[in-house]
């Protein structure tokens, strides 16, 4: 009895001194959080930076979320898919936390159907939103009713699910409105699944991250995108790492962001961190699936975060669809 | 005839009860041999001892596999005493009837029994809310008002408070198990209440109140949603080393995987997913072993 009372004592003053132990040691961390999409450039540069300054931690709670946290100023650099919006916007000013907003990379989206589909040559942006738009709802339904050409075949429809930035952006580009769009096609969460999806329906069409596209090409067909302007390249233009970087490939390609609070910013380690990710990051974004930006864009958004500007360009009114990071960062 | 028919029933009813056997093991085993196939080529010290990156080849899952550990060794030693205190209470204490009671006790008594009633339909529906929402409460309320941060204190707390209801309705189980007149004999040598809970009705339900541990060690390890609300990491290059570390849980990392693009991480995930496997199955061995050395003491 009196040797188990002695063993739960010590156990206890163990647990405690553990728990105090290493609290005194002062780590400098660098804490970020944010969208799944941004995580893997964010991994690679933070693996680039190493430990010998800072300690850097990424949590994934995905766009929303990782406003939340940064919001309650309980992380110091957020990643997003889409801009800040107008609600998390106000939520930042009542806690009193200022922003620095930076591109880091551009996203494709890509269009893709069955490897053996060759009857799809290019679709515009009018065909795409009659597929999607809400009024598409068990009326659209044939491939033919898409373009008279196309055969009679059932068109099955996969994309994200409805709380990913990436819906979120496609119907902003496709159907003009956020978050509108027909709710009868297949829709998962992970990205893998609609691969996994398309790749094995002759009849379906469907849409993701670029990087996906790439790490399944032999899989899938990308589909070249007409968005009847010729001043941003004429016909219908294929996701390539070049026509999304030279804003071509239009309407769906699309930067992703960065958002640093600005007392965080004073930090040196979050100075060096930041100005790493922008100079290292361009040869990084390319090897995890991404897009990097034009070097100009680069420079311009290391000047954006040296001169501490606060605010976002988008002031609050969610994606711009066809307006480059660069016309975006010049105030246009 | 009669007996005829009976075998008959007996054939079938047997047969039946060998296919709902054979069904969800079967099933298991696919998985398993799946994963296995898929993973254990990737299964190496490597692996065991390495950081994330984001090189499939150079990603391991070690603060995944120590933060997991110590996040669930946390969440038993928080939930079990917890839960087997309001166990006993409520099993053992409330609404008890005492010789010689006074007027007032008796009133007590029955505002202790309605007590236990509210308690016990209230353990009974929390054990079916979704995790999540327990993410939320454990990062409102460890994380922010407790101020624990995102640690692997709030971590545990967040879990045993989710596991809680299953350890209390294994552990009421349990007591109610043991024989009324093993009670009554102590009492009759002059035990007090507490005397009669530590050495007799603990002792007896011991056994089955570690079942109720395996299954809240199994449910909280395979956990993902409440830590990362409470704002558990993905990318970590160090292993907690105290309870206000910031962690990250294998879950966490196997999730991170089975989303990512190129299909060397899948691997990875399958992995991660045997790691896994022989964690819980560890963790369970051992509340096993110790729940048949006390069984065998018991007789």
């Amino acid at each position: 009895m009196n040797k188990r009372i002695l063993t739960i004592i010590i156990t206890a003053i163990a647990l405690v001194g553990f728990a105090v132990g290493c609290k005194g040691k002062d780590v400098k961390t660098i804490s970020i959080d944010g969208s799944s999409t941004v995580f893997p450039i964010t991994e690679a540069v933070a693996e680039e930076f190493g430990s010998s300054v800072a300690r850097v931690t990424i949590g994934v709670s995905g766009t929303g979320g990782g406003m939340q946290k940064f919001c309650a100023a309980e992380v110091d650099i957020t990643g997003a898919s889409r801009p800040i919006k107008p609600t998390e916007v106000s939520a930042c000013a009542e806690a009193g936390i200022e922003f620095i907003e930076v591109p880091v990379a551009y996203d494709g989206l890509a269009v893709v159907v069955h490897a053996s589909n060759s009857f799809v040559d290019y679709l515009t942006v009018d065909e795409l939103k009659r597929m999607w738009e809400p009024a598409a709802q068990r009326t659209i339904t044939n491939w033919n009713q898409i373009r008279p050409t196309f055969p009679s075949q059932p068109l099955n429809l996969f994309g994200p699910g409805v709380d990913s930035g990436t819906y979120d952006y496609f119907t902003k580009a496709i159907v003009g409105e956020e978050h509108a769009s027909r709710g009868d096609f297949t829709s998962s969460e992970d990205d893998n699944v609609i691969v996994q999806g398309v790749a094995t329906d002759e009849n379906a069409l469907g849409f993701f991250g670029y990087a996906y596209y790439e790490a399944n090409r032999d899989r899938l067909r990308v589909i070249p995108i007409e968005d009847g302007d010729a001043t941003n390249g004429a016909g219908p233009i294929e996701p390539s790492p070049e026509t999304v970087a030279n804003s071509t490939y239009q309407p769906l390609s699309r930067p992703i962001f960065i958002y640093i609070n600005k007392a965080a910013a004073e930090r040196q380690e979050i100075k060096d961190f930041v100005h790493f990710y922008l100079r290292e990051g361009r040869s990084l974004v390319r090897e995890v699936g991404y897009i990097p930006l034009p070097d100009s864009t680069y420079d311009l958004a290391t000047q954006r975060f040296d001169a501490g500007t606060t605010g976002s360009v988008f002031g609050g009114g969610g994606s711009r669809v066809g307006v480059s990071a660069e016309d975006l960062l010049r105030g246009n | 005839m009669q007996e005829k028919r009976s075998t008959w029933r007996e054939t079938l009813f047997r047969n039946a009860c060998l296919v709902a056997v054979v069904i969800p093991l079967g099933l298991l085993a696919l998985l398993i041999g799946d994963v296995v196939a898929d993973g254990i080529g990737r299964l190496n010290g490597q692996f065991l001892s390495s950081y994330p990156s984001r090189f499939a080849s150079r990603a391991g899952i070690l603060p995944g596999l120590v933060g997991s550990i110590m996040l669930v060794v946390l969440t038993a030693s928080l939930a079990i005493p917890i839960g087997v205190g309001a166990a006993l209470y409520l099993e053992e204490y409330a609404g008890q009837e005492t010789v010689g009671d006074s007027l007032a006790a008796r009133a007590a008594r029955v505002w202790d029994r309605y007590f236990a009633t509210v308690i016990e339909i209230n353990v009974a529906n929390l054990a079916g809310v979704p995790s999540v929402i327990y993410g939320l409460l454990g990062l409102q309320i460890f994380v922010r008002v407790v101020g624990m941060g995102r640690s692997l204190l709030a971590g545990g707390a967040t879990l045993a408070l989710l596991v809680l209801p299953v350890v209390i309705i294994a552990s009421r189980e349990a007591i109610r198990t043991v024989p009324r007149h093993l009670r009554e004999a102590a009492y009759g040598l002059g035990a007090t209440r507490w005397q009669v809970s530590r050495r007799i009705v603990l002792p007896s339900a011991a056994p089955g109140i570690l079942t109720g541990a395996i299954l809240a060690i199994s449910r909280a390890i395979g956990e993902t949603a409440p830590i990362i609300v409470i704002g558990a990491l993905t990318y970590v290059t160090f292993v907690p080393n105290n309870l206000s570390s910031e962690f990250t849980a294998l879950p966490i990392q196997i999730f991170n995987w089975v989303s990512r693009p190129q299909e060397e991480f899948a691997v990875n995930a399958a992995a991660g997913i045997i790691v896994l496997l022989v964690t819980v199955f560890s963790l369970n061995l051992i509340a096993v072993l110790l729940r048949n050395r006390l069984e065998r003491r018991l007789r």
